[in-house]
């Protein structure tokens, strides 16, 4: 029996109703139509349905739809302030760290969540930092310049 | 499916009690939801206690440190007391996948599972942990290592669930440490792994130790010839050999496509020395 569940996304009150064992990551793509997080593994390995609940990253997969209840949800279709896009997204097209696109949302918002946490991270803090998001274009490295200049940007160096 | 958030202990182990088909307490997911997903479970009824309140916590008290269940391992990589305390408990908890996981997994939810190569158990059995069981008859404690019996399979009984893990208050000059092999640099399972947790006297010689070894038999082994060869010792190479020679003498692997009986057994000595090396610096040793 379907559930109501009443949650905030990017700022937004929102209600959806969904199955008590749908993910989080179904009910925002099927039931809001916010298909920026994406389906890669279904299993955690993979951070394409990366979002995060009250402000912790998590994979949206490994969350139920009826657990959002209450909670305040970021996705990458928050990221954007109106037609200005966010440093980081701005920096992906400039290095051109991306090609396919699929892993591309789970990355932004990987990132945005590890510059929140620290602001001039190394390259190996990157690194470890995305490893919980695969890429299989770039070869992870256009990325990690393109997440580089962005902290450089965001902090105004 | 029923899917139930109650806010109280006692409303969870009510509705696991009174369960008729299968019933799983929901902490992070980030087992469960995998397993429902693979078509390997098929819950009746789910109780996620993240609404519980007492199970958000980390609490310090003078016997130590209480971690809630719901308390999701990122959280305990933010608390400065805690990694202070025991930072090999919690650079265990934050191996476990990746960061994304860590802000959902718990280090009582890696127990309960059960699974050999768990990460945090290691370090929590090493440490000394307790966990604290609630249930239809109340309250019980038990030490750590008695809750996983096989792998995948734990000793909690129908309506039980833990609700806290309990690490003990830290005697001065005392240290942990957490190591695993794994052949990438991260986001992997153990191949094998070891938490070693030791005291020392003033003058660096270990007065009490604790050897855990992970992914090296059906479940975490508590390895006390292990401990035995370093107590009384600087931690030498006479003391290193011998630690080394019993952790590899406790191991009971199995061959499978991420290591053979062979490697896992000799690299058990190697991850237990080096283990135990950085648990002695972090006491202080020198």
């Amino acid at each position: 029996m379907a559930v109501i569940v009443s949650t905030t996304v990017n700022g937004d009150d929102v209600q959806f109703a969904c199955e008590p064992d749908e993910t989080l990551l179904d009910a925002l793509r099927n039931r809001l139509g916010l298909t920026g997080a994406k389906e890669g593994c279904g299993t955690g390995d993979c951070g394409a349905c990366s979002v995060t609940v009250d402000g912790r990253l998590v994979c949206s997969c490994l969350v139920l739809g009826v657990e959002a209840e209450g909670r305040e949800i970021e996705t990458v279709e928050g990221m954007a302030d109106g037609a200005t896009l966010h440093p980081l997204q701005t920096k992906f097209l400039e290095h051109a760290a991306l090609q396919c696109g699929v892993c591309t949302p789970g990355f932004l918002i990987a990132a945005k969540a590890l510059l929140e946490k620290n602001p001039d991270p190394s390259e190996e803090e990157i690194r470890f930092g995305l490893a919980g998001n695969l890429c299989r274009c770039t070869g992870y490295d256009k990325i990690v310049r393109a997440v580089q200049d962005a902290a450089k940007e965001m902090r105004g160096a | 499916m029923q899917y139930e958030a109650p806010e109280t202990t006692k409303a969870a182990v009510s509705l696991l009690a009174k369960a008729k088909g299968s019933a799983y307490v929901l902490a992070g997911g980030s087992d469960l939801l995998v397993r429902m997903k693979g078509g390997f479970i098929e819950p009746d009824l789910i109780v996620d206690i993240k609404r519980i309140k007492a199970m958000r916590e980390v609490k310090k008290t003078a016997s130590g440190f209480s971690i809630g269940a719901a308390v999701p391992c990122a959280e305990l990589g933010e608390n400065k007391a805690l990694v202070k305390a025991w930072p090999g408990v919690v650079e265990a908890a934050n191996l476990i996948g990746s960061k994304q996981v860590q802000g959902r997994c718990t280090i009582s939810g890696n127990l309960c599972n059960a699974g050999p190569a768990a990460d945090s158990v290691p370090a929590m059995v090493a440490a000394g942990a307790k966990a604290v069981i609630q249930g239809p008859k109340g309250k019980r404690t038990v030490p750590v290592e008695a809750i996983p019996v096989g792998p995948g399979k734990n000793s909690l009984k129908k309506g039980e669930l833990v609700e806290a893990i309990v690490l003990p208050a830290r005697k001065p000059k005392s240290g942990d440490a957490y190591l695993r092999f794994i052949p990438r640099t991260e986001m992997d399972i153990a191949v094998v792994s070891c938490g070693v947790n030791l005291t020392i006297d003033g003058k660096g010689v270990v007065t009490a130790a604790r050897v855990a070894l992970g992914a090296v038999a059906p479940t975490v082994l508590l390895v006390e010839a292990a401990a035995k060869a370093i107590i009384g010792s600087k931690l030498d190479d006479a003391a290193l050999d011998k630690l080394g020679a019993a952790a590899s003498a406790a191991c009971r692997p199995i061959d499978d496509k991420r290591g053979t009986i062979e490697f896992r057994t000799k690299v058990a000595a190697v991850l237990a020395k080096r283990a135990a090396q950085i648990a002695y610096t972090r006491a202080g040793g020198k």
